[in-house]
């Protein structure tokens, strides 16, 4: 009697995580792992979802998509937009993260102004898009200021000129997200001990080298998630550059996130769409992967 | 250091404090200042923050139209359920994740920390098609269950963090006196891990009240529009009405402001988890 009360309990233990997990793991077999195994098949298929009865192509849809100087140009610009965005938002996080912590400013001056930078990370992607596109405009107010500091001679087609249409969005991409870069590496400079800098400066080292030799080394583990995170979520930045250029004039600001979107939902593509899709989904894969095995050998 | 030194990068700080509020504020004063001027005012040369139309006529219109106040009460329904089902599903799991250990449990645990670099745009096409097929298409919960996906990994990394500090002794203790797991759940890991709550609400309401890809494509009635879908109709759909979309992204932005001004570290703790590792 006693030991088959235990058995039961035994059981029962063994039953009870996988009540607890149950939810969870249902709901990421149906909207994750059957999403990828369902794009991946796609991707082989001869035009699905529009086709009642899709055929077996085999790769032809990857290799009909390496072939196309389209989706070329679209690689170009998005490393182009990524590695600039990527750039700047290292660049200007950074400053604004080092402005906050320097001891020339009041606790409070520091709080003021932490909340003014971090601005742009409260705005969603369609808001940002339509203030840009006023700013932006050819009668806009970038345009006033410029004109009037006599660098232009007025009526800068900043969006819909094939020139700097992609400039364009990329400053927009600045913009919206460097506040992630400064506010993680600030949470990171505020840890760094006081006594390293002390010992630095003891030592005669002066404060470029501070930067370079303790200020850099320590901020490492942070900056390589921030760059892992950035590259990944610029890689595939889509609501942006639809709502200003829609990745035009002509394709001049298309990306890989705008080519899988117009393939779909425009040309009705869907196969062409999935494997540009699993194409992405591949590289951020390779990072995603690279960056683990990078995380662990540090710990 | 000297004092002459000292002078000089003082300087160069107030340079840069000045350069950098110009950057960071000027779009978001500008979105401000025109939601109060009339649309004809808002290109005119030169440009001026505060014309003689000032009006909150924008706004009114936007109050008054009752397909844009649907936009607001769908972004509020859906980024409301969102956060509760993700806190209420993802707490469960990181308590299993915490307290047992079961087979499959680094196999579920890969699929979760996959998910941060899965491209979302990746999965839009099958969420197409999965959405259609459990006739979902066009309703809440179309983009319920896809929100709920992209946050649930987040809050369960996070709180099982946090149930993973707590002793199991007290867990111990409140079985014994015949409490079940729920009751265990509740009342010992939860009130300890609540800045972790907190924090994991406040990113996933961002998310969803942002998300525009999925929103865009998984509806299609002006009846299930959520803001950042909506606010795009403005454009295009009579003439361009410039400050009513300012006034409705000043309203689209409030809810966020207020939970950065006044939970700011919560905030910062809940965003920026995934690049700052404890």
């Amino acid at each position: 009697m006693d030991i088959m009360s235990q058995s039961v309990k035994k059981k029962r233990k063994k039953i009870t995580p996988y009540i607890f997990i149950f939810p969870t793991v249902i709901l990421l077999s149906v909207f994750l792992v059957v999403p990828i195994i369902m794009v991946i098949g796609y991707s082989m298929f001869d035009n699905v979802i529009a086709n009642k009865n899709p055929v077996f192509v085999g790769l032809e849809n990857f290799i009909s998509l390496l072939a196309d100087a389209d989706f070329w140009n679209a690689i170009k610009n998005t490393l182009y937009f990524v590695i600039v965005s990527i750039v700047a938002h290292m660049i200007i996080g950074m400053t604004f993260a080092m402005i906050l912590n320097t001891r020339y400013l009041h606790i409070r001056t520091k709080g003021i102004f932490r909340v003014i930078y971090a601005l742009p990370w409260m705005f969603t992607a369609s808001i940002i898009a339509i203030v840009w596109r006023i700013i932006l405009n050819p009668n806009g107010v970038l345009d006033y200021v410029v004109t009037t500091l006599g660098f232009a001679s007025g009526h800068i087609e900043w969006l819909a000129s094939r020139a700097l249409a992609l400039k364009s969005v990329t400053l927009m991409n600045i913009w919206a997200g460097y506040p992630f870069f400064m506010i993680s590496i600030l949470a990171g400079l505020q840890v760094i001990s006081a006594d390293l800098y002390e010992a630095a400066s003891l030592d005669g080292a002066n404060s470029v080298k501070s930067f370079l030799y303790i200020t850099i080394p320590q901020l490492k583990p942070i900056l390589s998630s921030l760059l892992m995170l950035d590259f990944v979520w610029t890689l595939q930045q889509f609501a942006l550059i639809w709502m200003t250029t829609g990745g035009g004039p002509v394709n001049a600001s298309e990306t890989i996130g705008i080519i899988i979107y117009k393939e779909a939902f425009t040309r009705f593509q869907y196969s062409r769409a999935s494997a540009a899709a699993v194409l992405l989904l591949l590289v951020c894969t390779i990072i995603g992967i690279f960056y683990v095995r990078h995380q662990g050998a540090e710990e | 250091m000297s004092g002459k030194k000292k002078k000089s990068v003082q300087i160069l700080v107030y340079i840069l404090l000045a350069l950098g509020t110009i950057w960071a504020g000027f779009p978001v004063l500008w979105m401000f200042v025109n939601s109060f001027k009339s649309n004809a005012e808002i290109f005119e040369l030169p440009p001026r923050l505060i014309t003689e139309n000032f009006s909150f006529s924008a706004y009114t219109k936007i109050f008054q139209n009752s397909e844009q106040v649907r936009f607001f009460i769908n972004s509020y329904l859906i980024a409301a359920a969102v956060v509760i089902l993700t806190l209420a599903i993802g707490l469960m799991a990181s308590y299993a994740f915490s307290r047992f250990k079961f087979r499959g449990k680094n196999l579920i645990n890969t699929l979760i920390v996959s998910v941060q670099v899965v491209p979302l745009i990746t999965l839009l096409i099958p969420y197409l098609s999965l959405i259609v097929l459990l006739k979902l298409y066009d309703t809440y919960f179309a983009l319920i269950l896809t929100y709920l996906v992209f946050t649930l990994p987040y809050c369960i990394i996070m709180m099982t963090g946090y149930f993973n500090m707590i002793p199991k002794d007290l867990d111990d203790a409140v079985m014994i006196d015949g409490g079940s797991r729920f009751v265990v759940l509740w009342k010992i890991l939860v009130p300890p891990s609540l800045p972790g709550l907190v924090s994991v609400g406040m990113y996933t309401f961002m998310q969803s009240w942002n998300e525009y890809l999925f929103a865009l494509t998984l509806t299609r009635t002006n009846d299930m529009r959520t803001v950042p879908v909506g606010i795009n109709l403005l454009m295009g759909q009579h003439a361009y009405e410039w400050n009513q979309m300012m006034a409705m992204s000043v309203l689209g932005s409030i809810p966020v402001l207020i939970l950065f001004l006044f939970f700011q570290n919560y905030f910062i703790a809940g965003m920026t988890a995934g690049s700052v590792k404890s």
